[in-house]
């Protein structure tokens, strides 16, 4: 069971480092008002070919059905602002990501939506996903509390930034209703600047 | 700034937030769901620039996605009465064109757009971000954004850069040398005596790319530069208020003794006219250098698959590589300046048979302007072709696009794979006045040696 605190579910590994937004989904995939259809263009080109042939790509290899956990390199998530990236991602089924580093626009926009981003160590992040990749149906047992990953008996510590992980543990990483309680002190500071 | 967040996050007034078509209309449609309303209109201007094509933009737009994505910021935009910079009004362009040249963007605003460029604006004192769809919604919502505090890197350029040698190799050698995660966690504050010696449109082609570096935003403190830029633009006041504006402008400017989490020096004169070779920004190299290694290059796998894509050989010189594509455009490049080093160095010489070249003006006050001193015949003359404003073949969301695997040598920002619009199509950046010269060899080539701009 996902609480707060703890997301469960098994993983899909994706290696490359910088794999940037064109990437997790390509422009014309933007032409959308809603975010709503964008699951199934999830890293397109990397998953089809020209026709609409599947590559074989990581998640579209059957032992990978339904996973929710995706582990990447370093710097993912680079290059746009689109938040159709993140919304791809969580509306393939992805709901944490974990990755040596991450860019800050994308991290943020998973945080907003919900979505943990975890870093770890290049060392035990590779460790992991070799283990991954050995025993697939395995699911994964994340702790945002104690920032540990078990797997197979084993466990993995990760970080979090400190605000985005007291944002999930308090439930308030969607900051609206938050910003909103300060209508007054905002109405001043608007005031004071168009004066 | 509001105040504080639970979560340790502060809360920070936005004054000036500047929206589009691509990554806006979904956030009203958020603002719908939860009842709410756009709380500062009048803080708020919207302009189309992603989807628009550069050829015909009658209506309905050829494209019936790009159609509704349209109509839907129009119906945002009368709905909750925000200002609407729409196609033939004289004022539309790409978002991070209008706002300075407007004189929307003003030195020591906080500005936010949903698109990562916007720490273009950063290059008249701002603090500018680019943010997400939900961040959107928060700021029309409530005007604010809940934000880590930043951390800042000083990068100081100093001496004269080479004939021939462009802001854009400066942010492309920067880039090179940091890393495309080098400034994760950081904001870029560029100065220097380069810097202070550029114009406005040339500062803001390095704070356009702060974010291929990694950056969060990119900086340059506000000087007379800026404010000269400043004077007489429409949405900037004029006469003793305007002299008001400029004097609370300039106490905005970060003191000389600031501290700085890093600082990092370059000799702007060791800079020569850079390109990429790979599938990031930081893949990139001076024109007369070679492809890199095994031995040169610090990621072996990254290294391969870089050359893969591009087909491209390690060890081989990037000079010769045969374009079918030249882009002159964007928010890195489209600016009136921009367009008009290319018609000096252009005139006498045309475009490669063989090669497709577009100049795509950033806004239509560039493109009235560029017409009003017959840059767009000097152009066409020389075989390019003179389109309509807007982003185009930067991210092809418009029918301007790569086929196939063909090479664009590009004046904008990012050469990610596909991002032209070909699953296969390869992208090597560089200045307007490189993609000119590339056009007339139709392959890559030094414009110093093709020009003649040698000493
Ligand atoms: S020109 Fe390119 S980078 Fe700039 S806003 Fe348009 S698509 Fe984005």
């Amino acid at each position: 069971m996902d609480t707060k605190t703890k997301r469960s579910g098994r993983a899909v590994y994706v290696p490359g480092n910088d794999i940037d937004t064109d990437r997790i989904i390509p422009a014309r995939f933007l032409k959308c008002v809603t975010f709503d259809e964008l699951g199934p263009s999830l890293f397109y080109d990397e998953r089809f070919d020209a026709k609409g042939v599947s590559k074989g790509h990581p998640l579209d290899q059957a032992i990978h059905a339904g996973a929710s956990i995706l582990i990447s390199d370093a710097n993912f998530g680079c290059g746009s602002s689109r938040e159709h990236a993140p919304q791809a991602i969580q509306k393939f089924g992805i709901d944490v990501v974990i990755a040596e580093s991450f860019a800050e626009i994308f991290h943020g926009n998973c945080t907003t939506l919900g979505i943990p981003c975890l870093q770890m160590a290049k060392a035990p992040r590779a460790e992991l996903a070799a283990l991954v990749q050995k025993a697939p149906e395995e699911p994964l047992l994340i702790d945002l509390e104690s920032m540990q990953i078990m797997f197979l008996n084993q466990s993995f510590a990760f970080s979090m930034k400190p605000s985005t992980r007291e944002a999930f543990l308090a439930g308030t990483f969607d900051p609206l209703d938050e910003l909103l309680a300060q209508r007054d002190a905002v109405a001043a500071v608007d005031a004071r600047l168009s004066a | 700034m509001v105040g504080q967040l639970e979560n340790g996050q502060y809360q920070v007034f936005m004054a000036l937030h500047l929206i589009h078509e691509v990554t806006s209309p979904q956030a009203f449609g958020m603002l719908k769901d939860k009842g709410l309303n756009v709380a500062y209109p009048a803080r708020t201007f919207a302009t189309v620039d992603h989807i628009i094509p550069t050829d015909s933009q009658a209506r309905p737009l050829a494209d019936d996605m790009a159609e509704r994505m349209l109509q839907v910021l129009e119906q945002s935009t009368a709905e909750h009465g925000i200002e609407f910079f729409a196609p033939e009004t004289g004022s539309q362009g790409i978002v991070h064109v209008v706002g300075p040249e407007l004189g929307l963007t003003q030195p020591g605003m906080t500005i936010c757009c949903g698109d990562s460029h916007t720490a273009t604006h950063g290059a008249f004192g701002c603090i500018a971000l680019g943010i997400g769809t939900s961040q959107v919604r928060d700021v029309l919502a409530s005007q604010t954004l809940a934000m880590d505090p930043l951390k800042v890197r000083k990068i100081n350029i100093h001496g004269a850069l080479k004939k021939g040698v462009t802001a854009k190799d400066v942010i492309l050698h920067v880039i090179r040398v940091l890393g495309v995660n080098g400034g994760v966690g950081f904001a870029y504050e560029y100065s220097g005596d380069t810097i202070s010696r550029m114009t406005m449109e040339e500062r803001m082609t390095v704070c356009n790319m702060s974010i291929e570096g990694g950056a969060r935003c990119g900086y340059i403190n506000p000087d007379e530069t800026t404010y000269d830029y400043l004077k007489g633009r429409e949405r900037v006041p004029s006469g003793e208020a305007f002299e008001m504006a400029r004097a609370r402008w300039a106490s905005f400017a970060s003191d000389d003794d600031a501290t700085y989490d890093d600082v990092v020096d370059f000799d702007a004169s060791q800079i020569e006219p850079t390109v990429t070779w790979g599938v990031t920004p930081a893949q990139a190299i001076g024109v007369g250098e070679r492809i890199p290694t095994a031995e040169t290059h610090t990621d072996e796998e990254l290294l391969a698959s870089a050359l893969n894509y591009m087909k491209l050989e390690a060890n081989a010189p990037i000079k010769g590589t045969a374009i079918q594509v030249a882009f002159i455009g964007s928010c890195t490049n489209g600016r009136l300046s921009d367009f008009e080093a290319v018609a000096e160095v252009l005139r006498g010489h045309h475009v490669a048979q063989g090669v497709r070249a577009i100049a795509v003006p950033g806004s239509e006050k560039v493109d009235a302007a560029a017409r009003a001193k017959g840059l767009h015949e000097i152009f066409e003359s020389a075989g390019f072709e003179w389109r309509k404003p807007g982003c185009s073949m930067c991210l092809a969301m418009n029918p301007d696009k790569l086929v196939g695997d063909e090479v664009c040598a590009s004046s904008s920002n990012r050469n990610f794979m596909g991002r032209q619009g070909s699953s296969t199509g390869r992208t090597i950046l560089m200045s307007p006045i490189m993609v000119a010269a590339a056009a007339v060899e139709g392959a890559v080539a030094d414009a110093r040696e093709v020009f003649g701009l040698e000493g």
